[in-house]
């Protein structure tokens, strides 16, 4: 009798034990700004609705997404739903929510424009949504412009009057560099696409660098070797490391930012009242004034063992609500049609270069150019970014010439496409 | 008396169950001895630790070289296809092994290049200063245990630790800066100037590990008899001699080990180097540990197999670098023992 007890006893535990992690959805997410704060108090609101399941929030650094994060999926392993960025990179680890979700056309009709961006190529599933959808473009520190007498370049300057004009700030105003460019693909994507250039080939594949990228990347390290844009950032790591070149900015040392609109929360939040600044949009090339877009995605990993409630979760972060909140409370730029068609979002900031930062982005979002808009979804935009960092980064540290600089870059892409046997 | 008595029947209740223990075990024992017979059963005790040291080491080495031969991204062994040597012969790939960039994977041979500088200065260097230090050390100076504990202290940081600490001094608005600046010296951007980030490496490897070698020096320096000093003493024999004579020869053993340990380290040199320089300015400090986890893990498109492959030579560097130490080790006793 006692042991039979015992037994029972035994197996109502691992019973209790097993229904409690039924229910557990754990969520990977970085911050750029203050939505880490926004979205662990949605948790909090989800699970006070949603008794039956356990949301954990893994609040982590952006590097451990980029670096760690890829990983633990090769592995069949990680989180339940992650905010990633290399969304189409590791598409194929996502889980279909179509069959999950309580109304697939919602999730089409509001989320179907970057739906391609998340899935396999050719595939219908629903992965995700995107948290926010982002777009490169320049900050410029006005006060150091209005100190050094230098007028803010107009809406349709060029690269090199952005330069000229930080050039002539940074000398008036004895600082470290005039301009800097976070050591990133994406963001130098952005002029190499103003100044024509074309990544993927007719085969759908990656082409060799064309005159468009060769132009402005010498141009690029012309500028960082004569000190107008900032040496440090590029130089401060191998390979394709991502370093990002906004704590310069907001300690006031630099004339021009290029970075992106996701950094409007984190200038808003750190700068305050020390200095004024504006968004001012992508500088132009001689081919298009084009901004990359971009963003992070809230995606269900497909090795979850909880998929029902990975949906439920799903389901409702991307009610049309719960996105206009999150979205205003973040200062980011929404990726739900619904929103977005309906307008009328009301920021919550009082920050007045905040609000006219957003404005402008929505203004810039009108001028991206067409090969902009399909680098997201392109399966081989991460290998490019890769090569074009990592080699670049060696020329600026005066490891490889230009010309060596380019050959390497092609022969780079070229052997990740045939190590990936596709 | 019978405080002994006493203390004697607490001490066999509290054995008791130890003894119990130990019969119950001497049972499947002496079945085992039978079996085995008594040269066997150094075996048997072995085998446990064996075990442990197939299941953690072994099974991975021998999984590794099976990686190295694989071609793809994937990670699971199932997933990937088998191509031979080709991840070698790719590593191999070279008009002129001298210069990097004649390489298809230029960055291996950067790494391999780096890593090989960046041993012969930092070992030679660290022993040469943990040597000094312990001298120093050894002599009868005020606040000794003081002294002790300040150079030991680095080894207990981890090693993130460290290279945050020296890339908040050396950055460009980092602490050194701001002496400099305080002196009128204009500021410098160490940590992206090639030299000066390679000298940093070697410099902050250098102050993280001295203490644990320095200290084993120490202990060394402590166990060579003392009479042996005072009869060079009496014999009027010079400061310098007294050492190339007496104290090296004597401090050889523990000098081996340190080779041994910082050559395996220096080799090894990842963490507090990923943090200060990210491998930077460049490659200008990538170093081999670096290169791998780059290949393998950190990249897009990761290369398990080429990063498996690079990690197979440098383990082969390592054992081939160790079995030579250890013998001019061997020649060095049986000298002393003749």
């Amino acid at each position: 009798m006692k042991t039979k007890s015992l037994l029972a006893g035994a197996a109502l535990a691992l019973l209790m034990s097993t229904a409690a992690h039924a229910g557990d959805v754990r969520i990977m997410w970085y911050s750029d700004g203050v939505e880490g704060d926004v979205m662990k108090d949605l948790v909090g609101r989800f699970m006070k609705e949603n008794p039956g399941i356990n949301v954990i929030l893994d609040n982590v650094a952006y590097s451990v997404i980029k670096d760690q994060l890829p990983v633990q999926l090769e592995a069949a392993n990680g989180p339940d739903i992650a905010r990633v960025t290399a969304i189409k990179d590791l598409s194929r680890h996502w889980l279909d929510l179509r069959p999950l979700v309580k109304d697939a056309k919602y999730w089409d009709d509001n989320f179907g424009a970057q739906a391609d961006w998340m899935r396999p190529d050719g595939s219908k599933q629903i992965s995700g949504f995107m948290t926010q959808i982002t777009l490169t473009g320049g900050y410029a520190n006005k006060t150091l412009f209005d100190q050094a007498g230098v007028p803010l370049p107009g809406p349709k300057a060029t690269w090199e009057e952005w330069a000229a004009a930080s050039k002539k700030v940074k000398d008036s105003q004895k600082l470290p560099f005039a301009m800097a460019i976070d050591r990133s693909g994406h963001r130098l994507t952005a002029p190499l696409l103003s100044y024509g250039a074309n990544y993927v080939g007719k085969d759908g594949k990656p082409a060799p660098l064309d005159k468009g990228a060769k132009d402005f990347l010498t141009k690029f390290v012309g500028w960082v070797g004569e000190g107008s844009f900032a040496k440090d950032v590029w130089v401060s790591a191998a390979g394709s490391t991502y370093r990002a070149a906004a704590e310069d900015f907001i300690n006031g040392q630099l004339a021009f930012y290029y970075s992106g609109s996701w950094q409007v929360a984190n200038l808003t939040t750190k700068i305050g009242n020390s200095f004024d600044w504006v968004a001012t949009g992508s500088p132009c090339g001689p081919a298009a004034c084009t901004g990359m877009p971009g963003g992070a995605a809230l995606v269900a990993v497909k090795y979850t063992k909880n998929p029902k409630d990975v949906a439920a979760v799903m389901d409702w972060f991307a009610q049309e609500k719960i996105v206009k909140e999150f979205s205003e409370r973040t200062l980011f730029l929404p990726g739900h049609k619904g929103v977005v068609d309906k307008g009328g979002l009301d920021f919550k900031t009082d920050n007045a270069f905040a609000k006219a930062a957003l404005t402008k982005y929505v203004e810039a979002s009108k001028t991206t150019a067409d090969t902009a808009l399909k680098l997201p979804g392109w399966r081989w935009s991460d290998t490019v970014y890769a090569a074009v960092v990592t080699r670049v980064g060696q020329t600026l540290a005066g490891e490889l010439k230009l010309d060596d600089a380019f050959t390497r870059i092609d022969a780079d892409i070229a052997q990740k496409v045939k190590d990936s046997g596709l | 008396m019978s405080t002994t008595s006493l203390t004697d029947r607490l001490g066999s209740l509290l054995m008791a169950p130890v003894h119990l223990l130990m019969r119950i075990i001497d049972i499947p024992l002496r079945a085992v001895q039978k079996t085995a017979g008594i040269g066997g059963m150094a075996a048997v005790f072995l085998a446990p630790n064996m075990l442990i040291f197939g299941i953690f080491v072994l099974l991975p080495l021998v999984i590794n070289f099976v990686y190295s031969m694989t071609g793809g991204t994937a990670f699971f062994l199932s997933e990937r296809n088998f191509i031979g040597a080709e991840q070698y012969q790719r590593l191999f790939t070279c008009t002129n092994y001298l210069d990097p960039m004649s390489c298809q994977e230029d960055a291996f041979w950067t790494a391999v290049g780096n890593t090989f500088w960046f041993v012969i200065l930092q070992v030679a260097l660290m022993i040469g200063l943990s040597l000094i230090t312990a001298l120093i050390l050894n002599r009868d100076l005020a606040a000794r245990s003081f002294w002790r504990a300040v150079f030991f202290f680095p080894v207990l940081l981890s090693p993130v630790v460290v290279g945050l600490i020296w890339k908040w001094i050396l950055q460009r608005q980092g602490l050194l800066n701001f002496g400099l600046y305080q002196f009128g010296i204009e500021p410098y951007t160490w940590l992206t100037d090639r030299n000066w980030t390679f000298i940093a490496t070697i410099g902050v490897s250098i102050w993280a590990h001295m203490g644990l070698y320095t200290l084993i020096l120490l202990a060394g320096l402590q166990a060579i008899p003392k009479d042996l000093y005072e009869a060079a003493e009496m014999d009027g024999t010079k400061p310098a001699r007294v050492f190339r004579r007496i104290t090296l020869p004597l401090l050889a053993p523990n000098l081996l080990v340190v080779v041994v340990l910082a050559l395996i380290k220096a080799v090894q040199i990842f963490d507090e180097v990923y943090v200060l320089t990210g491998g930077g300015p460049g490659t200008s400090t990538l170093y081999l540990t670096q290169y791998i986890y780059e290949t393998g893990f950190a990249s897009t498109l990761r290369n398990p197999g080429l990063a498996a492959a690079a990690s197979i030579l440098m383990g082969l560097v390592l054992v081939v670098l160790t079995l030579i130490q250890l013998g001019i080790g061997q020649r060095g006793e049986k000298k002393g023992k003749r």
